[in-house]
């Protein structure tokens, strides 16, 4: 096979991965969407915490230390154990839906029945108001998130592809094991939704939030569930995203490359939001590859937002988005 | 009891439908311009100018004209910070092209620019609505602060791809440049500031912001009773620039003086004025102002009093601040969704009642 | 709420006008600890306070002045960054240090305009270097472009002196701080034959495999790095990935600290990043920040950054700095210096090994001696190598010289076209 063909191919595989990572976020966004008809813009914020708390826990750093130190003239730092990831993960999560239930309780009980740009709003002030806590909770410095997941070149893939192609593939493990997280995740989420009780009760509440309450399905306990999962798919990705950059403000900022993904598979389709994630990764990467150098490189940013909108002029609920029906 | 509409007679629809009907409101107005245009000059300094006027000036500039937008026509956009790049290399271009122009002409013509950039950008909005529209927006931020990093044209083939604003003057006096005195960079806004708020406020109460409040309020009913969409959309997005596209000039030319394309135009600046037209209250002059106020005060306040005031270390301070902006706009909405104009609405009603609520 | 809007008001204006004592030294410390460029910006400022507060501790302040330091925070933002300039302008402030490229050229007219020297060591607009035009601006003892000549120069070394038909990729942050070496890099490429291909990243840069992909398949002989915030520690990262080898990566002084490698664990062994100044914690200087500072509880922020790379650079600029305003109160002959007699300072200002011995910090930056033509100082830098099973960055060189046979013309002339932008006379003739 020519070089180039290989290359691309490659370049394709790692847009797909890519496109993996980039659904992990938007997954969060559609499950608050669907349920409630908000546009979370704390979601990234959420991951960043999330990640934050399960550093802080599993270090035995103790919140609030600085504050304290700054108060009281103390020098503590940490509790000196370390927890083991599976025991940080869990207790991440735990606080996760206790975040949940405090934004329901604190925020959105108010604003029952509000429209969306008012919600919207709501989770600016939120992810403004999280921002600053996961600073004076556990500081602003970069940390090391490490909960035993492999990274680095698959060896395997690449010795194969060596033998057959004479170019051995680039395939980051990490972006492996985010595959089958996610596909772990949907699966679970499908499998919740469409065997269990709650499950039920939430599609329910994302078909017709009137009709669920006339049958008796309590909305705000909906919205602490969902609330919740989006809290710990924030955690998932918050994981995934932090073992590759270390854990530190810009990991709010992935939020930014979910949101082409969210707006081409559509907002209130969770396996748009994976094949939209496949879609953006696929395309910038291969745009980069074959464009880049003609025009200078550094295009994805903005090249999954155009890819996305030229998607939304043909579809614009988005491919899996459902059908806007209006009526005067 | 001072402040009631009793005995304020109008004798013709002029009166009846003019800007501020109430008497006390009209005075309060004008005596808030007098005291803008005749007091703060003589008392403003760098700090003053720097920190808080011009930058206050210069957003609720770039806040009325995306609240026009999505305020008034209903279309969300996220490109401001894209469309305030190019007002800022418009003017960039014409000033260190054409020298001897006024300043004022330059600025006006980068608006334009803008306002043709925001028309072409703005042809999605046909076809995508809502949350749609302005993740689409977002396509034109990202693109544009591309282009002006890219391309070296836009930036005069410097080193490092900044741009300077060099000195230029308005009747002799430096309006840009760091010589400008701090009564010449606040007066040149707040007479832009004025002029473009008269001008919006006008668009926004005749025919044509009927139109873009029939588009917002329900498009296809519009469209039935003869509002076209396609010009009325695109018209919101032009006016729209237009104001962005000024705001953005008077940014990088009057207020930074230097500017680099990612760092000042970026996305951040994008949801910056959007969160100051929803705070401030959607499709409402005041709104505008009361946001922009907000987000440019509230910050610079609460910094003085954590920092200057109590002593804080400045980390803790700015977390704290964030925390406290924040909190504050989610109790600002759970007592009034509206925004802030809706706020100040509900305190005038009250105000007018009293002491007699019955 | 009127009412507490009406006391925060009032505490806020009596907050603005109340300035220091003038009798102070000021000199503010624009930082910022929050934002995505936190995890650099924090140790930075901490170093940079530290050194004040043990002069103030050990010495009572310089030439019995007690140094004043008030920080503001700019969160790597211009516009808070034009805030804070203008909140500590009015405090009588001697000299700024901003650590954002951004806010240097943001601030260059101003501090022109005011009066008020502008240092930005390894950072802001390199031909500043060029005092003939930049009089209020300092960036000894290094600039980007002489980052970039040191670092061919060592290639240089490795090579045999030849780097012929070699190719050298440069990756780098797709803004004004990164486009800075591409000129001389291309310059060099032409007299030593190598070929260059620059590759863009867009910040904040967390998604990079598009470029280390073109870097797996261009397979470049070595790769420079300009990056700073997340960038760094996510390049540092695919590169141990793709099994870049390390000790052929080198990064500028702005991408080399603890923080960058840490995060990539083993894989980040062996490499390397320029460096102007000395790391670690072996200097004697380090034994009266303990007793002075850290034991007496003064230390700034967490104090846990003791002897980071960017700690000790921190350090470096509050230790020029405070040697220009020694220099300064010599000229003057009195301790109470105001802006343009400290900007005389920096500018007579001659750091030699001897004098930096007695600070405690034998071998920690270069010798240099600024001139009225001369603000960039001798633009030597060193190479340190990561070493991740002992957690520590190693220096491998001495002090590189850049080659300024090819970066005097290009100073020369970047900064005439400022002066021709500006309408600025040659000074110094």
């Amino acid at each position: 096979m020519p070089d180039q063909l290989l290359y691309a191919i490659e370049v394709s595989l790692n847009g797909l991965m890519a496109g993996i990572m980039y659904s992990l976020v938007a997954l969060g966004f559609v499950l608050i969407f669907k349920a409630s008809g908000i546009f979370n813009y704390a979601q990234g914020v959420l991951a960043l915490f999330a990640a934050l708390t399960l550093v802080g826990l599993q270090q035995g750093q103790i919140p609030f230390s600085h504050v304290i130190n700054a108060i009281f003239g103390t020098d503590l730092h940490s509790f000196g154990w370390t927890l083991p990831s599976v025991v940080a993960i869990a207790l991440t999560a735990l606080v996760m839906v206790g975040m949940a239930w405090l934004i329901e309780r604190l925020v959105l009980k108010h604003l029952v029945n509000q429209e969306p740009i008012i919600l919207f709003m709501a989770t600016i002030g939120l992810a403004y108001f999280l921002e600053g806590l996961g600073d004076v909770m556990w500081g602003a410095d970069i940390k090391k998130l490490d909960v035993g997941l492999p990274q680095g070149i698959n060896e395997t893939i690449d010795a194969v592809t060596f033998n057959a192609f004479g170019y051995g593939f680039f395939i980051d493990n990490l972006d492996i094991i985010a595959a089958f997280v996610a596909a772990a995740l949907v699966l679970s989420l499908t499998l919740f939704s469409q065997y269990t009780k709650y499950g039920r009760a939430l599609r329910a509440v994302a078909d017709d939030h009137q009709a669920a309450l006339s049958v008796g399905i309590s909305l705000r306990f909906i919205w602490v569930l969902v609330w919740s999962i989006a809290g710990f798919v924030a955690l998932v990705a918050g994981i995934m995203w932090g073992s590759k950059s270390g854990v530190q403000f810009s990991l709010s900022l992935i939020a930014l490359k979910a949101l082409p993904v969210l707006m081409l598979g559509g907002f209130t389709s969770i396996p748009g939001a994976i094949v939209g994630g496949l879609i953006i990764g696929m395309g910038e990467k291969l745009f980069e590859f074959f464009a880049g150098p003609l025009i200078g490189g550094a295009t994805e940013n903005w090249f999954a937002y155009v890819l996305a909108l030229l998607f939304l002029v043909f579809r614009p609920q988005g491919l899996f988005g459902e059908k806007i029906i209006e009526r005067v | 009891m001072l402040y009631r509409e009793a005995g304020d007679f109008k004798t013709s629809y002029v009166k009846d439908s003019q800007t501020f009907p109430i008497k006390a409101d009209r005075m309060a107005y004008f005596a808030l311009l007098a005291v803008a245009f005749g007091v703060v000059p003589f008392l403003i300094n760098d700090y003053w100018a720097n920190a808080v006027f011009v930058p206050f000036l210069i957003y609720a500039i770039a806040a009325i004209g995306l609240n026009i937008l999505t305020g008034y026509c209903g279309q969300v956009s996220l490109g401001t910070g894209g469309f305030m790049a190019v007002g800022a290399y418009a003017v960039y271009k014409l000033m260190t092209t054409f020298p001897d122009v006024p300043i004022l002409i330059h600025v006006l013509l980068a608006g334009g620019v803008t306002a043709i950039v925001g028309v072409l950008f703005g042809l999605p909005s046909l076809r995508i609505k809502g949350f749609y529209l302005a993740v689409a927006t977002l396509a034109a931020q990202f693109f544009l602060v591309w282009l002006f990093n890219k391309v070296p044209w836009f930036y005069n083939y410097s080193a490092s791809g900044q741009i300077t604003a060099p000195e230029r003057t308005m009747f002799g006096i430096a309006v840009t440049g760091a010589s400008t005195p701090a009564w010449a960079k606040y007066l040149f806004c707040l007479v832009i500031l004025v002029a473009l708020a008269w001008l919006a406020r006008n668009l926004t109460r005749g025919m044509i912001g009927r139109k873009w409040m029939a588009i917002r309020d329900m498009d296809i009913a519009a469209e039935i009773i003869g509002v076209n969409p396609l010009t009325t959309k695109l018209s919101a997005f032009a006016v729209s620039s237009f104001f962005i596209g000024v705001s953005g000039a008077l940014f990088f030319a009057v207020y930074l003086g230097a500017a680099e394309v990612g760092e000042a135009f970026g996305i951040n600046k994008s949801f910056l004025i959007l969160f100051m037209v929803i705070i401030g209250g959607l499709g409402s002059m005041f709104g505008s102002f009361a946001g922009a106020a907000f987000l440019v005060l509230l910050p610079v306040l609460l910094k003085n009093v954590l920092v200057g005031g109590l002593g804080w270390p400045t980390d803790l301070a700015a977390h704290i601040e964030l925390m406290i902006v924040g909190g504050l706009i989610i109790v600002f909405l759970i007592l009034e969704p509206h925004g802030l104009a809706q706020l100040w609405r509900v305190a005038k009603e009250k105000l007018r009642l009293w002491p007699f609520p019955h | 709420m009127k009412k507490t809007f009406t006391m925060l008001a009032a505490a806020a204006i009596a907050a603005t006008t109340a300035a220091p004592a003038l009798a102070d030294l000021v000199v503010p410390n624009l930082s910022y600890r929050t934002g995505p460029f936190a995890a650099g910006g924090i140790p930075y400022a901490d170093g940079f306070n530290d050194y004040f507060t043990l002069l103030n501790e050990r010495d009572g302040g310089i030439g019995g002045e007690k140094v004043v330091v008030p920080e503001c925070e700019t969160a790597y933002n211009t516009e808070k960054g034009v805030e804070c300039y203008e909140a500590t302008k009015g405090q009588g402030a001697l000299v700024y240090n901003p650590l954002s490229t951004g806010i240097t050229y943001q601030l260059i007219p101003k501090v022109s305009a005011d009066g008020i020297p502008l240092y930005t060591p390894g950072y802001g607009r390199t031909s500043a270097a060029n005092g003939k035009i930049f009089q209020w601006v300092f960036n000894y003892p290094a600039n980007y472009w002489d980052g970039a000549s040191v670092a061919v120069k060592h290639l240089l070394d490795q090579n045999g002196g030849n780097l012929e038909g070699k190719k050298i990729a440069l990756l780098y942050h797709n803004s004004a701080y990164g486009k800075e070496p591409i000129r001389t890099l291309q310059e060099l490429s032409k007299k030593h034959g190598f070929t260059l291909s620059e590759i863009p990243i867009d910040s904040p840069g967390q998604e990079q495999k598009s470029q280390w992909l073109q870097v797996r398949r261009d397979k470049p002989d070595y790769v420079l790095f300009w990056g700073w915030g997340v960038m760094n520690s996510v390049a540092v990262q695919e590169a141990a990935n793709i099994r870049f080898p390390m000790e052929n990566f080198i990064g500028i002084w702005w991408s080399g600290s603890e923080n960058d490698v840490l995060p990539a664990g083993d894989g980040a062994n062996g490499y390397k990043a320029l460096t102007f100044n000395g790391v670690g914690g072996d200097y004697p200087v380090y034994a009266d920040l303990k007793k002075y500072v850290f034991d007496a509880g003064k230390a700034s922020g967490a104090g846990d950054q003791s002897g980071s790379v960017i700690y000790s650079r921190g350090m470096y600029a509050a230790v020029i700095i405070s040697e220009a305003i020694r220099k300064a109160q010599e000229l003057a002959g009195t301790p109470k210096v105001n802006a343009a007699q400290v900007r005389d300072g920096f500018e007579a200002l001659e750091i030699t090994d001897a004098r930096l011995e007695e600070l405690g910090l034998k071998g920690f930056g270069q010798a240099f001696a600024a001139s009225c033509g001369d603000h960039g100082g001798a633009g030597g830098a060193m190479v340190q190598q990561w070493d991740a099973a002992a957690k520590k960055w190693n220096l491998i060189s001495g002090f590189i010289e850049p080659d300024h046979e090819v970066l005097d013309p290009l100073v020369a002339e970047d900064s005439a076209a400022f002066a021709a932008e500006n309408n600025i006379a040659e000074r110094c003739n």
